[in-house]
């Protein structure tokens, strides 16, 4: 007779995995609730230390080719697709989805990184412009990262929604501090296992679980955050005065659809800044 | 006291070696251990304010490049007297140490703040130079106003057991820190303790140079691998209230180089508590000698005061 072990999900910081610096955990149930995993309960040092940690990852991140950055995403859809099993059984377990649908998920979820890992180098080929002025000059308008970007991803998804709320933005070259949902925190935490073998450099996307009412003024409020994703917020209007503070960019609740397994080129550009260049042309 | 009466007989290197040497000998496990066990102690709300704010008020802001300008020194003293441009109740550091010729800059930028000048000289950071060239360079920055001298002790003299050599230099250089008219500069003596290889020997340099009339032992130059360690601070901590309670003076202690963040600070405040004693929990007798601390310590105060993190683009840049 011998006894399962059982895995503690803990937090993807700086391409490690802590557990929250306050020490606390909390009981996640299944659809039927019964407890089937504890998970760390992320504090506001935790959002500190992944914002320093996707600071320190962005110019790095956003330095690295187009090419690059699409061939690490698409290792991450590898990845992924080798390690199915494991989020059918958690994603059926938490949303009581039956095989086929947990199934389906995953393969949606699969399929976004690959759509978005086609983006990384097309992005201004779509984008951005040639601009016409009235002068001797080239003007070229092309899209930047707009740094770190502090997400919640929604509630009511276990799997796709999650990977929906982080490609659009690391896609870039931004790097992302993210807030899974509270309840169906699992696959989100073990899509870290994943990122954490795909090449991706660590502090990339750090994910945090834990309360929203208790992480989001930190992290929404923190003046080395460029942009804010409020999809999994309850609080919206409140948050968004405080982004406000410091004229970050902010995605409102409901503003894309994350259940498919395609993204939104909108959603990509909202995460971005147009850089404008004037450039003298020859005779 | 005089420093025959302390030593108790006539200063020769023999008697100044015997003098030294039957300090006890340091305790390096229990040395570390301690410094280790504050620096573990959690400071909170109110007394991290405090702490914070004392931090700053003994400030050294430091810069010491060959590629200063007066336009550097300038704006270093422009974030001395507004360290938080939100704030005008946000304290200023103690002072501004810079190379002996930017002391008139420095003075002309602080104007009549209660903001001191000091300067790095005897040949800074290395200490090797003629006596001849070491007592001009001191003469020149106190002639500029300066009103604090951190000098270099002669590392090789000390190390090779010249300790009378070591001593007299001090004195020397104290004697050329008096003005004809007005108070004369404080002098602070650097012992590099990165290159005196034991605590034995920091002990022994720290006590020689609050024989010959140090008003401030101080860690390093900032120029070496090894620069300020708690563990360093604390035995001179011990050093100068072991001699306060032999002869009644107050000797001040800086530790410099190495301490960047809030964090490090509150660890050194607490190590000052704990040994000295809250007596030496003031600029006149603590200060930090660093250059990137004062705005990791203005981000942490204002992340106390408005409940949100900071990031680096909202502080100077240095």
């Amino acid at each position: 007779m011998r006894l399962d072990v059982k895995k503690t999900y803990k937090l993807f910081i700086a391409g490690k995995f802590p557990r929250s610096e306050s020490g606390r955990s909390y009981q996640v149930k299944d659809s039927k609730a019964n407890h089937v995993a504890n998970v760390a309960l992320a504090s506001r040092k935790d959002v500190r230390d992944a914002v320093q940690a996707a600071r320190a990852a962005q110019p790095g991140w956003a330095g690295a080719s187009a090419y690059n950055r699409g061939q690490v995403l698409y290792r991450i859809a590898e990845m992924l697709e080798g390690r199915r099993e494991q989020f059918i059984t958690e994603i059926s377990s938490l949303t009581g989805k039956t095989q086929k649908q947990a199934d389906a998920e995953v393969s949606a979820a699969i399929d976004s990184w690959v759509w978005h890992a086609g983006w990384t180098d097309k992005i201004d080929s779509v984008a951005g412009s040639m601009n016409p002025v009235a002068g001797p000059y080239f003007n070229i308008s092309t899209n930047q990262p707009t740094g770190v970007v502090g997400a919640f991803a929604p509630q009511g998804s276990a799997l796709v929604g999650f990977v929906n709320t982080i490609a659009p933005a690391i896609v870039s070259g931004n790097t992302v501090v993210v807030v899974t949902s509270e309840n169906l925190s699992l696959p989100a935490l073990t899509l870290g296992e994943v990122l954490a073998t795909s090449d991706l450099p660590g502090g990339v996307v750090n994910i945090l679980s834990g309360k929203e009412s208790e992480l989001a003024s930190w992290l929404v409020g923190h003046m080395d955050v460029n942009a804010v994703d409020l999809e999994g917020t309850s609080n919206p209007t409140e948050l968004e005065i405080s982004a406000a503070n410091t004229v970050k960019r902010v995605i409102r609740p409901g503003t894309y659809l994350r259940e498919g397994s395609k993204g939104n080129l909108q959603h990509i550009l909202d995460l971005m800044e147009v850089k404008t260049v004037w450039h003298p042309k020859g005779h | 006291m005089q420093a025959e009466e302390i030593v108790g007989s006539r200063l020769t290197n023999q008697s100044l070696s015997r003098w030294l040497h039957s300090l006890p000998g340091v305790d390096k496990v229990g040395l570390e251990a301690r410094a280790a066990s504050l620096a573990t102690r959690s400071i909170k709300t109110t007394s991290k304010v405090w702490g914070l704010d004392m931090a700053i008020k003994m400030m050294d802001l430091t810069t010491l490049e060959g590629m200063d300008t007066p336009q550097r020194v300038r704006s270093l003293c422009q974030k001395a007297m507004t360290p938080d441009m939100d704030d005008p109740e946000c304290p200023t550091p103690a002072a501004i140490c810079v190379y002996g010729d930017m002391v008139p800059h420095a003075k002309a930028a602080l104007g009549k703040s209660k903001i001191y000048v000091a300067a790095v000289a005897t040949a800074f950071p290395s200490g090797r130079a003629s006596m001849k060239v070491k007592l001009q360079d001191t003469k020149d920055a106190v002639a500029f106003g300066a009103d604090e001298i951190d000098m270099v002790i002669d590392r090789g003299a000390f190390l090779s057991g010249n300790y009378l050599e070591v001593f007299k230099q001090i004195q020397a250089i104290k004697q050329a820190c008096q003005r004809p008219k007005g108070k004369p500069a404080h002098l602070k003596v650097i012992l590099e303790t990165g290159e005196l290889q034991t605590y034995d020997n920091i002990r022994r340099a720290s006590y020689l140079a609050m024989l010959a009339g140090a008003d401030f032992i101080k860690t390093s130059t900032g120029k070496v691998t090894v620069n300020a360690t708690l563990p360093i601070t604390l035995l001179m901590l011990e050093a100068v209230r072991d001699w306060f309670d032999q002869t009644g003076e107050l000797i001040g202690v800086k530790p410099a180089g190495g301490i960047r963040t809030a964090k490090d600070a509150l660890k050194y405040l607490v190590v000052v508590k704990e040994t000295a004693g809250e007596r030496w929990l003031t600029p006149e007798l603590f200060r930090f000698g660093a250059s990137s601390l004062l705005n990791d310590v203005l981000m942490q105060r204002k992340k106390l005061l408005t409940k949100t993190y900071l990031g680096p683009d909202y502080v100077s840049v240095d």
